[in-house]
């Protein structure tokens, strides 16, 4: 591997910053839902970067357990957000903010 | 510069990009497309590190389940195109971004300024095997049979979950 270890902490470290930056900035809670992915995806770029260079498969197991989870709330996550369309006519989520207080 | 070092810059840059152009998309449908293209760039990367299944899977589960599942919400929902960005730059907004780069920076000194994590205490003969399915399928058949199972009983509840949520009459 040629690549060092720091250019794949690096590129997961800004993958990472743009998916908050999405969730912070954006109002549509499906763009929202897929800023989620994106971060959940630098994470796991992190786990198999370290998985590869330390010769241990641990974080790449670990890796399988995080798509798993990220196909559950997938599935739960875009139900309810079919609900609320469903109720409120909206997915912005400025207008979704029931819970709030 | 390596071949390795310029298929790892040109599959970064492709992934940072869609990243990018995901956040910046107003149409949500847009936005979805850059985020596959997005996976495929980080399965390419996940080749790059010798872990076959995952780059497999990430296409197979990400790309291909999760979002045809999120484009198929998008085109069930009928959405427009949101309001641009520039007609509600309020407070929150400004303070979403600030907090953002210092997040970045946070980010990028603690992963690359703690020290030189030292490259492979194992031979490359040794980690090239590490991502074949035949040695994932025996650790999560071995060393992890208990979480495997348990995320059998998660996608379970999910699958259930999403059937009462999504049902008519709640």
């Amino acid at each position: 591997m040629s690549v060092p270890l720091p250019f794949y902490l690096g590129l997961s470290a800004v993958l990472f910053t743009v998916g908050v930056a999405g969730v912070l900035t954006r109002r549509n809670a499906i763009v929202v839902f897929m800023c989620i992915e994106l971060m959940l995806n630098s994470v796991n770029l992190t786990l198999v970067a370290f998985s590869a260079f330390l010769g241990d498969m641990t974080g790449q197991a670990l890796v399988f357990f995080v798509m798993a989870v990220a196909a559950a709330e997938a599935a739960v996550g875009l139900a309810i957000v079919i609900a609320i369309f469903r109720n409120k006519q909206t997915v912005n989520i400025d207008e979704i903010n029931i819970l709030k207080w | 510069m390596t071949a390795e070092t310029l298929i790892f810059v040109l599959l970064a840059v492709g992934a940072v990009a869609s990243a990018i152009m995901m956040v910046v998309q107003r149409n949500p449908l847009m936005s979805a497309l850059c985020l596959i293209a997005n996976f495929f760039c980080l399965a390419a990367l996940y080749l790059l590190l010798h872990a076959q299944l995952l780059a497999v899977l990430e296409i197979v589960v990400y790309a291909g389940a999760i979002m045809v599942l999120v484009v198929f919400v998008i085109m069930l929902l009928n959405l427009g195109a949101e309001n641009r960005l520039a007609e509600r730059l309020n407070i929150q907004t400004m303070l979403g971004v600030a907090l953002v780069a210092g997040l970045l920076l946070e980010l990028l000194y603690v992963l690359l300024g703690s020290g030189t994590v030292q490259g492979p205490a194992v031979a490359t003969e040794g980690t090239a095997g590490i991502g074949t399915v035949e040695s994932m399928g025996t650790a999560l058949f071995g060393q992890f049979l208990l979480p495997f199972e348990i995320t059998s009983l998660l996608l379970l509840a999910a699958v259930v979950g999403a059937v009462i949520l999504a049902k008519k009459h709640l």
